[in-house]
């Protein structure tokens, strides 16, 4: 950790990120080897650990005070994110840069329409990113399910909240253990390259357990819109 | 809701998730998850997955007047959205947004037999339209080039296995061979996408193919 205090103090959400990304440290002082898919490995279990940054909290306070300070947050750890996602689906750099200028604008106007408790905040900007791809790129219309009410009025229950995120968390780390291969086919499937026919009717992806709690979360809400 | 006994497909809630399948199959998906809280659960499941993704990107640097660009672009955004139409009696919300309102306001043409049809206007290669067959006509004999999505919205239909009522949905390719006849009653409401032209085994239908483009 030594040496990287500049890290530290521009991106406290990322030294973990930057310093495995990047490899400063390692290409500094000459630290041990590692094989690409071990360091990959590595990689991704620390970001499976930062992934506990409450960002639900930093959507509610855009939501309810239009906090630039939280936006501001939201928007360095997601806003290279969505370029990068953006750019894998074919994009080139200026479109994906100012695409993804879009999505993190739309992250604030629709703030309140997040519901925590279906959803982490990852979770949500992909469906955001994904509509501007679908519009921008594909230059087609996104019909979109019938939308369930969620209102102020309805204030989330903390417990489902973390209860989503933990779900969100376990499935990142599945997915992120995949085997090469399969893990491959999945991305290729939500970076644009499989077309629906080409996807396999097993895809292999653990989605029983936040199936469960999504489903749980919709019962709750279908109850309170009565 | 309960009461929905035919699903979407993995294949096809992952698809639509990661926003890959054609407008006329997202449709019916968007349709048949207003009405199928069981599908919806498995397609937010599926978002969640490429919501892993975003996070585990490698991430681009982003310009650097970016967040300043971005404020711009929220202030300049127009305070009032435009609310969507709610979901009709019989048409759900996804419909109504591209019928402009509920079953009374389709522009049905006839195409025979007392069948109507009416084609949705959408970019891409899967067709879809609004079907509506009287109570207890059959369908014409038919099998199906590349994939075919019938939702039921309305009445319901039958074929030699199966019982297909409002909400469910009937996921078909190349292997199935039926013949589906509206159950007796009220008119049946289908909404229906394929990514090619049907073909039917008799020659009086074929011959009408050609003119009502089914």
């Amino acid at each position: 950790m030594c040496g990287c205090a500049t890290y530290s103090l521009q991106m406290p959400n990322d030294i973990v990120l930057e310093l495995d990304a990047g490899t400063p440290s390692e290409a500094m002082y000459g630290a041990r080897e590692t094989t690409a898919a071990a360091r990959d490995t590595k990689r991704r279990v620390t970001m499976n650990a930062e992934r506990n940054d409450d960002w639900a909290a930093y959507v509610l306070r855009v939501k309810e005070h239009q906090d630039k300070q939280a936006f501001a947050e939201l928007f360095r750890h997601f806003a290279p994110r969505v370029k990068a996602f953006l750019m894998k689906s074919g994009a080139e750099m200026t479109l994906a840069e100012e695409c993804a200028q879009e999505v993190m604008a739309t992250l604030w106007t629709k703030a309140h329409l997040f519901d925590p408790t279906r959803a982490n905040v990852s979770t949500w900007v992909f469906t955001i990113a994904r509509n501007k791809k679908i519009d921008a790129l594909r230059r087609q219309r996104r019909p979109e399910p019938e939308d369930l009410a969620w209102g102020p009025e309805a204030e989330p229950d903390q417990a489902d909240v973390m209860s989503i995120q933990q779900e969100s968390d376990q499935l990142a780390k599945a997915v992120a253990d995949l085997p090469e291969k399969q893990r491959e086919l999945i991305e290729r499937a939500y970076f644009g390259d499989l077309s629906h026919s080409e996807i396999a009717e097993e895809t292999g992806l653990p989605l029983g357990t936040i199936k469960s709690r999504i489903r749980l979360a919709l019962e709750k809400l279908r109850h309170e819109m009565r | 809701m309960s009461s929905i006994n035919h699903h979407l497909t993995d294949a096809l809630l992952m698809s639509y998730a990661s926003g890959t399948l054609d407008e006329g199959f997202s449709i019916v998906v968007a349709t048949h998850v207003s009405l199928c809280d069981e599908c919806r659960a498995r397609m937010e499941s599926f978002e969640a997955v490429g919501g892993s993704l975003v996070e585990d990107v490698d991430s681009v640097e982003m310009t650097e007047d970016a967040l300043e660009a971005t404020m711009a672009l929220i202030s300049a955004a127009p305070q009032f959205e435009v609310e969507r139409k709610a979901s009709g009696n019989v048409l759900p919300q996804p419909l109504c947004d591209y019928i402009g309102g509920d079953l009374e306001d389709v522009h049905w043409k006839p195409v025979g037999g007392g069948v109507k049809q009416s084609v949705l206007d959408v970019v891409g290669g899967a067709q879809v339209r609004l079907l509506s067959i009287p109570g207890g006509a059959a369908m014409p004999d038919h099998g199906h080039n590349g994939l075919e999505l019938t939702l039921v919205l309305q009445g319901a239909f039958q074929d030699e296995d199966d019982r297909f009522g409002r909400g469910d949905i009937e996921v078909a390719n190349e292997d199935l061979h039926h013949t589906p006849i509206a159950e007796a009653g009220q008119d049946c409401i289908c909404l229906a996408a394929t990514d090619a032209p049907l073909r039917f085994k008799g020659i009086l239908p074929r011959l009408a193919q050609r003119f009502v483009g089914i």
